[in-house]
């Protein structure tokens, strides 16, 4: 695989990392083998250079350590004042990340990068803040020893015996801008030592005897001028990489580490590291989950969330694959991504088993074809030193006493079935008591079982009857049979058991994972969807759920906060924020803000960012295990999706709403055009005739003209007065004030206003005596009824009648004229907008009488519907929902008059 | 007619609204002041002491409303709201601050004509202590606390005769629900619209030919009652 020219891709990456890298602050990192070595006064040279060239620079933190010459460099630097945090009654004080951020200074020093915050801090390592500020795009000087490099920690601990436990992942060291390495030959550092000018403190005295030793320090200067080497090499090589100089970099190699729950898998990780670095190789931490296993300890799921997470943080991409034969899929996984180098640690102690299984190493190698299989050495170091321990299961007792009573109901059935005669029977009559017992209480019960049922059968069956001696050699082999079948078959049950119990398990997650995308796809809106997920995420993972999103401008805002979270408080919209802003996870169980109650997850879908999702768990190690951490993310990335596709489902909705909105407002402006226009036409010409002085129009005429202008002006106020209406009504802006109301009343109040416009008309009126009070707003169903006797008017020239009628839970109202009717096909056309029965002959308006009418009755909760009357003519009908307790009678007066009214 | 002219102020910003009301009031024979700000309208009411006032409520300066309150704190000259704000609440919101009639534009002459005098007849009365009111076969006299339709007696609740006697009290004016709930039912009832709706159905149908098609007792819709005068 040799690369003749940088692949297209690779140099996309680059350059997108380039443009970030721009962006980003730039790191330069002060390296030293040892305390000691001067990079505090070595930064601090260098920071007053910069200040000379009219830098702004601030002094984050800089321990001086009471020494002189490193003091004397402080002068005239602008130095961060700390933060102090009461930490358990005892105030310390801290580097101020936030006032750091503020004050935006173009470079910052950040001594003892590998410092670990207080608890308290946003993050809980000096590194992050760093980190942090980097992103912001501030420069950073930061000073730090080799011991504290991630991956040669262990190779540290081993040279000095001491164990460095404050540790910067090596991305950070990897992503510096520029090392520069502080170097002091061991012998001059001594000498420093000896006069006193290495900072030593109390605590550290006794450790430090053994640390500064000659051969420590030399071992350890060797390390870190290797490491600052590699470094440049590293650099040579993006050089040749980016010149398209490629004869020397043969293949690109891909390394995989296999990690387990056991703690030898920490040093592995580590070893997996420095190889990668060391030939630059992308590297795999993989862990094969068992298809079917008996549930890992806490402890263990413990561990190995810790080894993946080390991996993590050392730039593995950890893969947890699932199968049955760990080396299978580890092969397997290996050819699909052209891995050439496998690293499993050598098992410590070979157990029973292996002796008759070929171990994970065996099959590895056998089958590993042409990848490399490394077999390194385990050394769990002292963070845990032992195997793991297994489960201990505390005794049940109930079990071994079931155990007890099968053996005892297995030789009074087989006593009395068949006697002292028949030992095969009464062996098999055994084995079924053993089953029994092993398929309920498992293992140690059904061996007990097993070994008192051997003894039952000695003393009971076996002659010499009564004691527990044997007489023929070939029982003692029919008791050792019997006692190794029971043990087999208690194994396989219990397997079976542990199958069904994890396969039981697979589906519990798979149920709940299909109920949410199930609950998901019906909600509609991302309202909805955020309500359905916050939901099901507090029944599953029994945790109080916070959902934030961006709101109309933008901002992140709460959206939801569970029961007893009544709004999310400030710091949970802050950590949010972070979450937002940096899309990567904060809160309880991560690095960032450690000591939060809840855990945020950014809510990533395929277009980015949605969303902030925020667990506050009923316990505190809800979410410790990779297993529930894995559930959560899936949960998140489910409701992330389903967020992604309401939203856009929303804007798609808008956009076709905005569209419509615009069809209508074109098809309103040209109608609208028409039809003002015609009335000021006439208007302007009666008014200018009016005007004219020669020749003089007679006084019929002007009176006639005169009439026609005050006509016009009204049509002109009327369809202004129906545009608005509908405006209003479209816009929402109409609420709709119930009351209960007469039918009467309504009827009255439209007619009143109609009477000029009705004069001549024959109108029936017939409201039931028996009529109740109805629900409605009284001058918007005066609209409808003026505006249906507008149009029965209009479109007709008899009489025109008005009826009501009471139907069950509604009233319907009745328009009805004896004019044309509506042509078939049309009953439900009429009421939409800018609709006019039969063009040619409409007597003017807009068509938006009845849209309004429909409006207005759908409004109420009500419908409004026309069809045609026997003997012709058209029926308009509204029905009017009856909803709700009409309000008691008027109480009496509060006051009685002091006279009788009208007197008899 | 040698009594002098009614005196009315007219505070409107429109040009072209102020010289059609100039042509139709002058020519009706009242005298007619004009202001084209609130400031100004307050100080001429001040100083003219007119009749009757004409008010818009879009004036540049001042909301018509605030005008109508600060006219209100000391003079109980007749005021008409004449305003394009044609919604129920602007038309309660007027009323309640005290304008005794509210006009919407466009509006006839006429009808203009008919609201002024209603507006300066009813201030004549509550000097003089008119107490009698006729309108057509309906008749109401206050004195002998007697209402006659036709000739017949009619016979009243008490509810129902405060309430008859209220809109007549203000005859050919626009009363809110409010205003009306409070003269009839204390102070206390003035949300309760439900029972002047049922009161007024009652008089309706005892003094009302069709009570579907009220000739007296009038419902302005959104706003409250008034009952209709001949003009």
């Amino acid at each position: 695989m040799l690369n003749e020219r940088p692949d297209p891709d690779e140099l996309l990456r680059r350059m997108a990392e380039e443009e970030k890298q721009k962006q980003r602050g730039k790191l330069t990192l002060f390296f030293g083998a040892a305390p000691g070595v001067g990079k505090t006064y070595a930064m601090l040279e260098v920071a007053r250079a910069e200040l000379a060239e009219q830098r702004s620079v601030l002094v984050g933190v800089v321990e001086t350590h009471g020494r002189f010459e490193t003091a004397a460099l402080l002068v005239g630097l602008e130095v961060l004042p700390r933060r102090k945090i009461s930490y358990r009654g005892v105030e310390v004080e801290e580097f101020d990340l936030d006032a750091a951020l503020e004050r935006r200074p173009s470079l910052i020093l950040m001594d003892e990068l590998a410092h670990t915050n207080a608890e308290g801090s946003r993050h809980p390592k000096r590194w992050q803040d760093v980190e942090e500020l980097l992103d912001a795009g501030i420069d950073v000087f930061a000073t730090m020893n080799v011991q504290h490099v991630e991956s040669l920690n262990d190779v540290v601990a081993q040279i000095t015996g001491v164990v460095v436990r404050e540790t910067v992942p090596d991305s950070v060291l990897e992503r510096a801008h520029e090392i520069k390495l502080v170097d002091l030959p061991p012998d001059e550092l001594l000498e420093r030592l000896r006069e006193g000018k290495v900072y030593v403190s109390a605590q550290a005295q006794h450790a430090i005897e053994n640390f500064f030793r000659k051969g420590n320090l030399i071992a350890l200067r060797e390390l870190t001028l290797r490491q600052t080497a590699e470094r440049v090499d590293a650099q040579m090589l993006a050089y040749r990489r980016a010149q398209g100089i490629e004869q020397t970099w043969a293949a690109s190699e891909q390394i995989l580490v296999a990690v387990s729950p056991s703690p030898y898998s920490l040093p592995l990780v580590r070893a997996a590291r420095r190889m990668a670095a060391a030939l630059h190789a992308h590297w795999f931490a993989v862990y094969v989950e068992p298809r079917v296993s008996r549930p890992i300890s806490k402890a263990d799921e413990a561990r190995l969330t810790q080894n993946l997470r080390l991996a993590e943080r050392l730039g593995a991409e950890v893969v947890t694959l699932t199968g049955d034969r760990a080396s299978d899929e580890i092969l397997r996984f290996s050819k699909e991504k052209n891995v050439t180098k496998i690293i499993v640690g050598k098992p410590v102690v070979a157990k029973l088993f292996d002796r008759f299984r070929s171990s994970l190493v065996d099959q590895l190698v056998r089958h590993s074809g042409d990848i490399d299989v490394y077999v390194t050495a385990g050394d769990p170091g002292d963070e845990e030193r032992g195997p793991a321990k297994p489960v201990h299961t505390p005794l049940r007792l109930s079990g071994y006493t079931a155990a007890a009573a099968a053996s005892l109901a297995a030789t009074g059935v087989a006593w009395l079935l068949f006697g002292r005669g028949q030992l095969p029977d009464v062996v098999m009559t055994y084995l079924l008591g053993i089953m029994l017992v092993s398929s309920r209480f498992g293992l140690a019960p059904s061996v007990f079982a097993a070994f008192l049922s051997v003894a039952a059968l000695d003393f009971f069956f076996v002659p010499p009857f009564l004691t527990f001696a044997v007489a023929d050699f070939s029982h003692a082999v029919t008791f050792i049979v019997m006692f190794l079948v029971a043990v087999v078959i208690s194994g396989l049950t219990e397997r079976l058991k542990n199958q069904a119990a994890a396969a039981r398990q697979r589906e519990q997650r798979t149920a709940a994972l299909y109920e949410l995308s199930r609950e998901l796809t019906s909600a509609q809106s991302s309202r909805r969807v955020i309500e359905v997920g916050a939901a099901e995420l507090e029944k599953v993972f029994s945790s109080k759920v916070m959902v934030f999103a961006p709101a109309r401008d933008g901002k992140l805002s709460s959206v939801h906060a569970g029961p007893g979270l009544d709004a999310a408080s400030e710091r949970d919209a802050s950590i949010a924020q972070w979450v937002w802003l940096h899309q990567k996870e904060a809160g309880l169980g991560t690095t960032t803000l450690p000591s939060s109650d809840a855990l945020y997850i950014p809510l990533l879908a395929s277009g980015g960012i949605v969303g902030v999702l925020g667990l506050t768990p009923s316990a505190r190690d809800r979410f410790d295990s990779i297993d529930q951490r894995r559930q959560v993310d899936a949960f998140a990335g489910q409701v992330a999706l389903a967020m992604e596709r309401a939203m856009l489902a929303e804007q798609t909705e808008a956009a076709r709403r905005e569209v419509e909105a615009e069809q209508l407002r074109n098809s309103l402006l040209s109608s609208v055009s028409h039809d003002l226009r015609t009335p000021l036409a006439v208007i302007t010409g009666a008014a200018s005739t009016l005007l004219q002085s020669t020749p003089r129009v007679d006084e019929a005429t002007a009176q006639d003209l005169t009439k026609t202008i005050l006509e016009e002006s009204e049509r002109l106020n009327r369809l202004i007065r129906n545009l608005l209406d509908m405006t209003r009504l479209e816009s929402g802006a109409v609420h709709v004030n119930k009351e209960w109301l007469t039918l009467e009343e309504v009827v009255g109040a439209a007619l009143n206003r109609m009477d000029h416009r009705l004069l001549g008309r024959e109108l029936r009126v017939s409201l039931p005596a028996d009529l109740p009070l109805i629900p409605f707003d009284l001058v918007l169903i005066e609209q409808v009824l003026i505006n249906l006797l507008e149009n029965a008017a209009k479109y007709s020239e008899g009489p025109l009648e008005i009826n009501a009628s009471l139907a069950s839970g509604e009233v319907q109202v009745e328009v009805a004229d004896r004019g044309p009717g509506i042509p078939e096909g049309q009953e439900a056309r009429v009421f939409e907008k800018f609709h006019r029965a039969a063009r040619e002959q409409s007597p003017g308006g807009v068509g938006l009488g009845l849209t309004i009418c429909r409006a207005i009755v759908a409004a109420h909760g009500g419908r409004i519907w026309v069809q045609n009357r026997e003997g012709g003519g058209a029926s308009f009908r509204f029905a009017l929902p009856i909803e709700g307790q009409a309000p008691a009678l008027p109480a009496p007066p509060p006051f009685e008059p002091q006279v009788r009214g009208a007197s008899a | 007619m040698n009594e002098p002219a009614v005196v009315i102020l007219l505070i409107e910003d429109e040009a072209q609204m102020r010289r059609f009301l100039r042509a139709s009031l002058t020519n009706s024979g009242y005298q007619l002041i004009e202001a084209e700000t609130a400031e100004q309208g307050l100080a001429q009411a001040a100083a003219q002491n007119p009749d009757l006032i004409l008010l818009d409520l879009g004036l540049p300066d001042l909301d018509g409303l605030v005008v109508t309150e600060r006219l209100r704190q000391w003079s109980k000259i007749p005021l008409i709201v004449i305003s394009a704000r044609g919604q129920e609440q602007d038309k309660i919101k007027a009323l309640d601050a005290g304008a005794d009639d509210y006009l919407t534009k466009p509006f006839g002459i006429g009808e203009l004509l008919a609201r002024v005098r209603v507006a300066l007849r009813h201030a004549a009365k509550t000097e003089s202590g008119e107490a009698e009111l006729t309108l057509g076969e309906l008749k109401v006299d206050l004195g002998r606390r007697q209402v006659t339709l036709g000739g017949e007696e009619v016979h009243l609740t008490p509810i129902e005769y405060r309430l008859l006697t209220t809109l007549v009290k203000h005859a050919g004016r626009v009363l809110t629900h409010r205003q009306l709930l409070r003269e009839v039912w204390g102070p206390n009832a003035s949300e309760q619209t439900h029972y002047l709706r049922v009161y007024m159905g009652q008089l309706r149908h005892k003094l009302e030919q069709d009570p579907s098609r009220p000739r007296y007792l009038l419902t302005e819709p959104g706003v409250g009652y008034r009952l209709r005068t001949d003009d």
